[in-house]
């Protein structure tokens, strides 16, 4: 589809809100009591953020939850029954103000829960998600989605990119064709863009990626992966805040005769991460899975997905207990 | 620092130890740990406000157990954290030498563990008073409002286990949640598993927390778990007169009996 840009002006911003609120849920950045940045749903417009750097979590929750319900069942004294979840409960959501690398994440998540079998719980949450995204104004020193093939108003995942301009009004680019019926419905809130001047930040490229992944292919076995992870902890932070992990962990809880299955997050960072039934495991210590979360972001999905795995949102970085920042770490890996 | 550095690049250039456990200068104006095995490298090593981390966790890390015999910067709950490390044979003795720093960021000579426990016995154990206060006004709360402010924070739980893995006590290598037959606790990050995992934790540290608000400080969405331990710290001392980590030969305050043990929380 062709991109189409109008303006919206501020006051215009709260009605499109409203009128998009009327039948859906509505997620967007709030400002947090423990001066946190977090995601909410339904939130009054009047607590709505435009101004923030960055989440603590990312927004991957909307289409891959915490906790997804898989099966219930029943277990009676001769069989048993498995009831499925009615995927048609789903409810249609607007993303609201999600930073480029935080809306490009959803392509790399799509690249993963839909690479062969495509996973009915992702998709189905996908298709009736609408991104509005947010181009960024400001950005801080984890911030690096220009190394990533990135930048603060990439479209990527946006179904309509807000871009501020310097007056305070917004330039709406509209992508898709979810952000066409949208343009559609509340045409009377668009004005034609006329190119006024927009505000974005500056991200300086920290390293190449491509020469990154080149190098990765070479580096299995080099003392680079020891030296810089001794540190780690063995947490799952990094991955938990991250928009584009996506391992997760099934199990069952019954209480009675009623039980479910579900899903969970997961952390390729924690001691059970590929722990075989035997007692072995090919990735016995902390380096060995950290080179592996380095390894999947930068060198196995481009190859295999044909997306890099990392959107450059810092987050990591931000949340990481000891200090194990991934830019720094990338940059190092580029001359390895 | 240069009693701290040159005491480490003495220790390294004997071969006494095969590796420092410090801080260095980490990205964006941090401090971070650094694993110094080369005499040369020792200048690297920093000490100030920003080095709080519990450093006592890696002593039992299997990477940094390779190097050998390790020398490690202490403060006062990196100390401690090391009696109640030899005292659940975790680590041993002589296989660590302590570089101590003082509350006042001074380097003190800590030559052996008799040293280190007298330093001990000269320092207050209680929480920090930050935390103390905190507490203080938490217990103040009727049952009810300690049960809203509770839940409002472990909402917020991702179950990331940071708090656990950021903790020198909790060094089992399969956690009791990572057990699934039977599942002792709902594995699942909603308010009832995250509600059963922090009390979990809770009371694994009682008795062994030492107070350094690691758990909190590691959290990324800054729920503050120390409060929970730091509460059962407090709790354990008035009960049993005990301060976690003051000697190496610790008797488990929850697992033992003594005949002169308060009863009173069970009339």
């Amino acid at each position: 589809m062709e991109t189409t840009s109008k303006t919206i002006r501020k006051h215009s911003l709260e009605k499109l809100y409203a009128s998009l609120a009327e039948n859906r849920k509505m997620y967007a950045p709030v400002a947090e009591a423990d001066n946190r940045i977090g995601y909410k749903y339904n939130p009054d417009f009047s607590e709505v953020i435009f101004d923030h750097i960055q989440s603590t979590l990312s927004v991957k929750n909307v289409v891959f939850p915490r906790v997804e319900n898989v099966i219930f069942y029943t277990n009676n004294k001769n069989d048993s029954t498995v009831t499925d979840v009615d995927l048609n409960k789903i409810p249609e959501v607007v993303l609201w103000g999600a930073h480029p690398c935080d809306t490009a994440a959803y392509d790399v998540l799509r690249s993963i829960f839909c690479w062969d079998t495509k996973d009915e719980f992702f998709a189905k949450r996908l298709e009736k998600l609408v991104v509005i995204g947010l181009a960024c104004h400001k950005s801080d020193a984890h911030c690096f989605c220009t190394s990533v093939g990135l930048s603060p108003d990439s479209t990527k995942g946006s179904d309509i990119l807000l871009v501020p301009l310097t007056n305070g009004d917004y330039k709406a680019e509209i992508l898709t064709e979810k952000g066409n019926r949208i343009l559609t419905d509340f045409s009377g809130l668009f004005e034609p863009y006329q190119d006024e001047e927009t505000k974005l930040t500056h991200v300086e490229q920290q390293f190449d990626h491509k020469q990154v992944t080149q190098h990765l292919k070479e580096a299995f076995e080099n003392p680079f992966w020891v030296e810089n992870s001794l540190r780690c902890i063995g947490c799952g932070a990094c991955a938990y805040v991250c928009p584009t992990c996506a391992c997760f962990d099934i199990q069952d809880e019954a209480k009675g005769k009623n039980g479910k299955r579900y899903r969970s997050w997961d952390s390729c960072g924690f001691g059970l991460f590929t722990l075989h039934t035997s007692g072995h495991n090919p990735r016995e210590v902390q380096s060995q899975r950290w080179r592996q979360r380095i390894l999947h972001k930068f060198s196995y999905m481009p190859e295999r997905n044909a997306s890099l795995g990392c959107v450059g949102c810092g987050r990591c970085s931000r949340a990481c207990p000891v200090d194990m920042n991934i830019a720094e770490q990338l940059q190092a890996l580029q001359s390895i | 620092m240069i009693n701290l550095v040159s005491r480490a690049d003495e220790l390294l250039e004997s071969k006494a130890v095969q590796v420092v456990i410090g801080y260095e200068a980490g990205s964006t104006g941090k401090a971070r740990p650094a694993f110094i095995t080369d005499p040369s490298k020792t200048g690297s090593l920093i000490f100030d406000d920003r080095c709080v981390q519990n450093l006592a966790v890696y002593l039992t890390k299997k990477e940094v157990r390779y190097f050998g015999k390790a020398a490690i910067v202490a403060t006062l709950p990196i100390m401690r954290s090391i009696m109640m490390l030899i005292s659940e044979q975790q680590v041993f003795a002589e296989n660590i030498v302590v570089l101590g720093v003082s509350a006042e960021g001074k380097y003190i000579d800590i030559a052996g563990i008799e040293v280190m426990q007298q330093y001990i016995a000269t320092c207050d154990l209680g929480n920090p008073a930050k935390d103390q206060e905190t507490l203080a006004m938490l217990n103040k709360m009727s049952t009810q409002q300690k049960f809203d402010f509770w839940q409002k924070e472990l909402s917020k739980c991702i179950k990331c286990y940071a708090c656990r893995q950021a903790c020198p006590m909790c060094y089992c290598t399969r956690c009791a949640v990572e057990c699934n037959q039977p599942q002792w606790i709902p594995v699942q990050s909603n308010l009832h598993g995250n509600t059963d995992w922090h009390i979990l934790r809770a009371m694994h540290l009682a008795g062994r927390c030492i107070s350094c608000g690691e758990c909190g400080r590691a959290c990324p969405v800054n729920i503050p778990c120390h409060l929970l331990t730091m509460h059962m710290a407090d709790q354990v001392h008035n009960y049993f007169n005990v301060y976690a980590g003051t000697t190496d030969k610790m008797s488990s305050v929850m697992s033992t009996f003594e005949p002169n043990d308060k009863e009173s929380f069970i009339q």
